[in-house]
């Protein structure tokens, strides 16, 4: 039975979905900056995910090239974002996303 | 079971299990390691889609610098504590986190059952001959072409921001050590004593040394004092 089963590009959809949910969820819940940064790229890689899907889908290269810009966005994210994290956390170690306001001025 | 089947269960688990342990483990350090495993189920996933370039990128640019930089940050200002993940600080901020990305599988998953599983829109059709790197990298240059050219100024940006932002102001020179005296004097105090073992011969040439002499001297103002 197992072996009839194909994988269609809707499995990677749904995979795709759920990861971004758990990104979601984790951005929300965690309080550590650096956690919740990962979250953020946890969500970006499922959205890379359906574009490389819907780009086989649809036999369109255009989703692959979208995926290349999403990646050069996440770098420069990830590069302002640290430093931003590093600049809290060097005021106060224990800094939660609630600490932000410490940068002010 | 299929190759593609056994290919998409394996990296399927992986990202899950990754993405899980992301926002679940207590120490930031597991964490970014957790954030590796999903990484590289996606890579393997953009191979299975004949992404090949893509995952390519995806293990370069990501496992390879991305997480590289957050463990810089967390090892270099060592802020690698682990949480304390059974406190919740705001009421209810679970349930409702809970119910918002609940809320967002829904929405996402009607999206994908309301087409019937299949893409709409128009299939372009592209020469299935040709590498995915050949086609990228015309798309890229063709229809994108000026989108690509603003990466560059975005990231020309980014490097000035994070120079900017990761640089100690004016101020920081201002900042002061609470005890940084007592440590020098007690700095200074050891180099004498060091000083004292190393050439016991300078102090005792004198029958006594200048140390003593002061003490001396304070001792005979004591005594005056005293009278």
């Amino acid at each position: 039975m197992i072996a009839a089963l194909e994988v269609t590009p809707a499995w990677y959809l749904v995979l795709g979905s759920l990861l971004f949910s758990i990104g979601a969820f984790g951005l929300l819940v965690r309080r550590n900056p650096l956690v919740m940064f990962m979250c953020i790229e946890l969500m970006l890689n499922a959205v890379t995910l359906t574009f490389v899907t819907f780009s086989r889908m649809l036999e369109d290269t255009g989703g692959q090239s979208v995926v290349v810009f999403v990646l050069v966005v996440a770098a420069a994210e990830v590069v302002v974002g640290l430093a931003i994290i590093v600049a809290l956390l060097r005021k106060r170690p224990d800094a939660t996303a609630d600490d932000v306001a410490l940068l002010e001025g | 079971m299929t190759v593609e089947l056994f290919v998409f269960v394996v990296a399927g688990a992986a990202c899950l299990a990754g993405a899980v342990g992301v926002v679940a483990s207590t120490n930031p350090v597991h964490a970014a390691l957790s954030l590796v495993g999903t990484l590289f189920g996606i890579a393997v996933l953009f191979v299975a889609q004949e992404a090949n370039f893509l995952a390519a990128v995806q293990v370069i640019v990501y496992a390879g610098a991305i997480v590289v930089l957050f463990l810089f940050v967390l090892m270099l200002l060592g802020v690698d504590r682990s949480d304390d993940l059974e406190i919740e600080p705001l009421v209810g901020q679970r349930v409702a986190a809970a119910v918002v990305s609940l809320g967002i599988l829904a929405l996402t998953f009607g999206a994908i059952a309301s087409t019937g599983y299949e893409a709409t829109g128009v299939v372009s059709g592209f020469d299935e001959d040709v590498p995915d790197i050949n086609r990228l990298g015309e798309s890229l240059f063709t229809d994108y072409l000026f989108a690509f050219e603003i990466t560059s100024l975005l990231l020309v940006i980014a490097v000035v921001g994070a120079v900017l932002l990761s640089r100690r102001g004016r101020r920081a020179d201002e900042i002061v050590d609470p005890g940084q005296e007592e440590r020098s004097e007690e700095i200074a105090e050891r180099m004498v004593d060091a000083d004292h073992r190393a050439h016991p011969e300078r102090y005792v040439g004198n029958g006594h040394d200048e140390a003593d002499d002061t003490e001396d001297a304070e001792d005979a103002e004591a005594e005056e004092v005293g009278r």
